[in-house]
């Protein structure tokens, strides 16, 4: 057997109808643990690797062994990488969930399945395969123990002979898979070109996806959101990492040790040029975080919402003791016993406001691998620069399913290391302009203040106490009304100049359409092809792509620019929404906000003054 | 015409600095509080061992314990973090700046109740640092409620009587491998002393549980945690003589009568055993130590646990000689090629 008899174009027999070529979606229902992962990569990456535009997405249980999960790739001609409803090709592989898939899919699908399972007979509008795939692993797999995960090859064969897949880019691809072990490469390798020549004598081909060679891919990359954001972490510089295991986060810590291992040793001392720590929880992964920021180092944790709640008392103290922190919240369901391996954008409100009493937080919401990537390096920037912690709202879609993408480059622009003090020089000098030290003290009038790093200086104005919102501008235990209410005031307006150094939104504007449409993160994929789709139904849309928490003027100016604008969100509340009423649309003449926030109780004058104040106005 | 008199100058250290270079604020704990006896000895341990105050990083988590780390060494950083978690922050400023002494100081409840999942991590990762707590078995902050060290039996002036065992610190802390378990009393100075000058020598958890009377809320007649108590029921394992590094051993010992321990730093730790044949390297002995007293009723104190050799956290991450923290940027961005071969990889 040799590849060059598999390369002679046979005869296939075309299709009734006209082709479908290049754009249609691939669904392999298996139980994981069964190794299907490996056979779908495969698929995927041969198809891009023939130049077609692709996307792959698990949709896997919270499960180690035995239960239902299904991997979908969309090739589109047309680059839309989003998930689509309809199913061309069902590769069945999961007898207990055989059935319920078939009657599921599209008519006119393509059924690839296990002979013995006899679907055939629940529907006459479908193309069936039947393929003995039990049969055929005991013929090409002498290893008994390999054959329940080489079952899945068999069908990486028989679904590329069936879609015109080039065995050339197989090859390639299953060489990539395994990092060329060599014995595993030939033993996959010999399941996948059984499969396609008992596919080639036993089948006829009846539907009408085709896929074809383009020149769409060249260049590009194959990516998964939280490896992006691990590479962005790498480059960015991050010295301290601390985090609990937590899906659909894990892989981004894990995919950050692996890079750190190859990238980020020092070729002089052959030290890590990093520390990185598998905490006993999120409490203490968020402790350990905010410890090392404290004391000067890039550190940044990961985890999703069961973890984001656990560290909701420490990111407050991060917020008013005022510490760089990043934390990246790879979103999914909740809670820990609902669907944690799906995917949501469900913390976008919990997370601007994590914390007890007053707080807001910096939020970056990237909508690509490529954004996972440069968002990852400015979220360092940014929370050095404002000193607090800083979120990034990626998604399980996102993090954990593979995106194409053009390679990310090389970050240009310096480190911003904040404000920091850090000789005994530079604190005189400061000291004499500023009368003294105060770490709490807005000497810039931007309402960030200089900090010092424990042990750095040795210096009787160098040391500080840090703890929560009880001090002075000198850092010195305070429970007066006027320094808490200073305080309180100074990190609001810290917070309003984060709004002009945020990523701005992206806006397809200009339409000169009525309707608007905003969305975020990870729903970027399926707007953008919306659009499309609703161009040529007849209605034309202007779109806001937000990128970052707080607001910038662009969502106000964006709303007042359109009758009606659509919000797009992927949680039940709306979140998004409820946070542009608010903050956007809620700004309403008729409103007013009567603020009490000194510490003392409420009192009858405050009120009657605030009103009168508005009633003069 | 008169002279004035020169003010005598004030002793100093090995470094010249007196013992106010190593005082912080006022305390604004109550009169009498065993926490106020406890800073002082901080204070001079730090000044007889001659530590350089910019480099002690003062660590807590809330309650009147964790509030007196504002009251020593203000020429170091401090950090008030929130309850119970100290030891994550510690750690997480351990790992960015291994160069600086940490000196956390922690109450029963900070430690023994809402914190005892992360001191338990901090003992068995043996993070460098020394963690002292200011045992009165009860919460001051909050008006006297019992913590999870009070006694059993044990009674609060409201009339509440503590139905459950105490959590016994040096035994835990033993169990999940700290290398240096100390006992000891507010009220025996000289014992906390050399307790704290040895921690501080130590490399690793250095853990030091004092029973710190609450003169407010845990100091009557019924209560396991007060002066009377303490002073009528302690019984001393050992005497504690401390030689630091800087100093010649000029006295020689009998190793029949006293054990010699040498620490991390050079400096050595004498201990004139008083019960007979006791071994404070033994870390069976040490547990027996612990349960019998615990029987018996008996306030020991002393170095418990002393295992000066083993490996701490950061010792095991192999960091770089420059700390994290101040790291040039330039050691950690990799250079284009590496992102280049990064992106051919996905490719």
């Amino acid at each position: 057997m040799s590849t060059a008899i598999l390369e002679e174009k046979t005869a296939r027999p075309g299709p009734e109808g006209p082709a479908v070529v290049n754009d249609f979606s691939i669904h392999v229902a298996t139980a994981n643990g069964s190794g299907s992962m490996s056979s779908n990569n495969i698929l995927m990456r041969s198809i891009f690797q023939m130049g077609i535009p692709v996307s792959g997405k698990n949709l896997f249980p919270s499960n180690i062994q035995g239960l239902p999960t299904w991997f979908t790739i969309r090739a589109s001609r047309e680059g839309f990488i989003a998930r689509r409803r309809d199913i061309a090709v069902l590769i069945c592989m999961n007898p207990e969930t055989a059935h319920e898939d078939v009657r599921t899919v599209h008519p006119g699908a393509a059924v690839i399945y296990e002979e013995s399972l006899k679907l055939d007979s629940l529907r006459s509008d479908l193309h069936f395969y039947p393929v003995p795939f039990q049969k055929l692993v005991l013929e090409l797999v002498n290893d008994g123990k390999l054959r329940r995960l080489v079952v899945n090859m068999i069908y990486v064969g028989v679904a590329g002979w069936l879609l015109g897949i080039d065995m050339a880019e197989i090859e390639r691809a299953v060489a990539k898979q395994f990092q060329g072990k060599a014995k595993a490469v030939e033993i996959n390798l010999s399941a996948i070109r059984g499969g396609w020549e008992w596919a080639e004598k036993s089948l006829t081909k009846t539907d009408p996806f085709r896929l074809e060679r383009m020149n769409e891919t060249a260049g590009k990359i194959i990516v998964d959101g939280n490896a992006a954001a691990a590479i962005g972490c790498v480059m960015a510089g991050v010295t301290v990492v601390t985090w609990y295991p937590i899906t659909p986060s894990s892989s981004l810590a894990e995919s950050f040790t692996d890079y750190c291992r190859r990238f980020r040793m020092d070729p002089e001392t052959g030290h890590p040029t990093f520390a990185i720590v598998q905490a006993e929880d999120e409490l203490a992964a968020i402790g350990m975080v905010l410890g090392a920021g404290w004391a000067g180092a890039r550190a940044m944790t990961t985890t999703s919402g069961p973890g984001i709640s656990l560290m909701s008392e420490f990111t407050g103290l991060g917020y008013y003791a005022e510490i760089p922190a990043v934390v990246f919240d790879v979103q999914r369901v909740g809670p820990s016993t609902g669907l944690p391996t799906r995917t949501m954008q469900g913390d976008i409100l919990s997370t601007y406001n994590l914390s007890h009493g007053d707080a807001r937080h910096i939020l970056l919401i990237p909508a690509s691998v490529k954004e996972c990537y440069e968002m990852a390096i400015e979220a360092f920037d940014l929370s050095e620069r404002f000193q607090t912690p800083i979120f990034v709202m990626m998604d399980l879609d996102l993090g954990m399913n593979n995106w194409m993408s053009d390679p990310f480059p090389y970050p240009e622009k310096p480190f911003d290391r904040g404000k920091v003090l850090r000789s005994a020089e530079e604190l005189e000098e400061h000291a004499k302009r500023f009368e003294g030290f105060g770490r709490y003290k807005d000497v810039d009038g931007d309402g960030i203040p200089w900090r010092t790093l424990p042990g750095s200086i040795d210096h009787p104005l160098a040391a500080y106490f840090t703890r929560g919102s009880g001090h002075t501008e000198r850092a010195t235990y305070s429970e007066r009304p006027d320094d808490y209410k200073n305080n309180m005031d100074r990190l609001a307006r810290k917070f309003e100049n984060a709004r002009t150094r945020v990523p701005a939104p992206v806006l397809s504007n200009g339409s000169g359409s009525p309707v608007g449409l905003i969305a975020y993160g990870s729903s970027d994929f399926a707007v953008e092809e919306a659009r499309v789709i609703l161009e040529k139904r007849g209605i034309e849309t202007d779109y806001l792509r937000l990128r970052a928490l707080p607001f910038t003027p662009d969502a106000a100016a964006f709303v007042a620019g359109h009758d009606r604008v659509y919000v797009v969100d992927q949680n039940r509340d709306g979140q998004m929404y409820e946070l542009l009423c608010v903050e956007v649309l809620g700004d309403s003449p008729k409103l007013r906000s009567l603020r009490h926030y000194d510490g003392f109780p409420l009192d009858a004058e405050s009120v009657v003054e605030g009103v009168e104040a508005g009633e003069r106005s | 015409m008169s002279t004035v008199a020169e003010p005598k100058a004030a002793p100093t250290n090995r470094r010249g600095l007196s013992v106010k270079d190593y005082g912080g604020l006022k305390s604004t704990l109550c009169v009498g509080c065993g926490h106020d006896v406890i800073t002082r000895q901080i204070i001079q341990a730090f000044y007889d061992m001659g530590v350089e105050p910019h480099r002690v990083a003062k660590m807590s988590g809330i309650g009147c314990s964790s509030k007196t780390t504002a009251y020593f060494v203000d020429r170091g950083h401090g950090f008030n973090a929130v309850h119970g978690r100290m030891p994550s922050v510690a750690t997480g400023a351990a790992l960015a700046n291994p160069n600086l002494l940490y000196i956390g100081v922690s109450g029963d409840g900070d430690t023994a109740s809402i914190g005892a999942g992360q001191f338990v991590h901090l003992l068995r990762r043996n993070v460098p640092m020394i963690y002292i707590v200011e045992n009165n078995g009860v919460y001051g902050l909050t008006k006297g409620q019992f913590s999870a060290t009070a006694d059993i039996g044990s009674r609060l002036k409201t009339g509440v009587v503590n139905d459950l065992p105490a959590m016994d610190l040096c035994a835990l802390a033993i169990e999940l491998g700290c290398g240096y378990v100390a006992r000891s009393f507010s009220g025996d100075m000289k014992q906390l002393l050399a307790l704290i000058k040895g921690a501080i020598a130590h490399r690793g958890t250095a853990m030091l549980d004092v029973i710190s009377p609450c003169v407010t809320f845990n100091n009557h007649e019924d209560s396991t945690k007060s002066y009377k108590w303490a002073k009528d029921h302690e019984i001393a394992i050992q005497e504690i003589g401390f030689v630091p590094f800087f100093e010649e051993i000029k006295v020689d010992y009998d190793p029949g009568t006293t054990q010699d321990v040498a620490l991390h730093d050079g400096s050595h730790i004498r201990l004139r055993k008083l019960r007979a044949d006791y071994d404070a390297t033994d870390k069976m002995a040490a547990l027996g130590l612990l349960h019998e007293g615990q029987t018996k009723k008996e306030f020991l104190t002393g170095l418990i646990y002393v295992e000066p050799e083993k490996k701490d956290f950061l010792s095991l991450l192999h960091l770089p000689e420059q700390p994290l923290a101040i790291i040039a940027d330039e050691k950690v961005r990799p250079p284009r090629e590496s992102l280049a071969r990064m992106m051919a990889e996905l490719e």
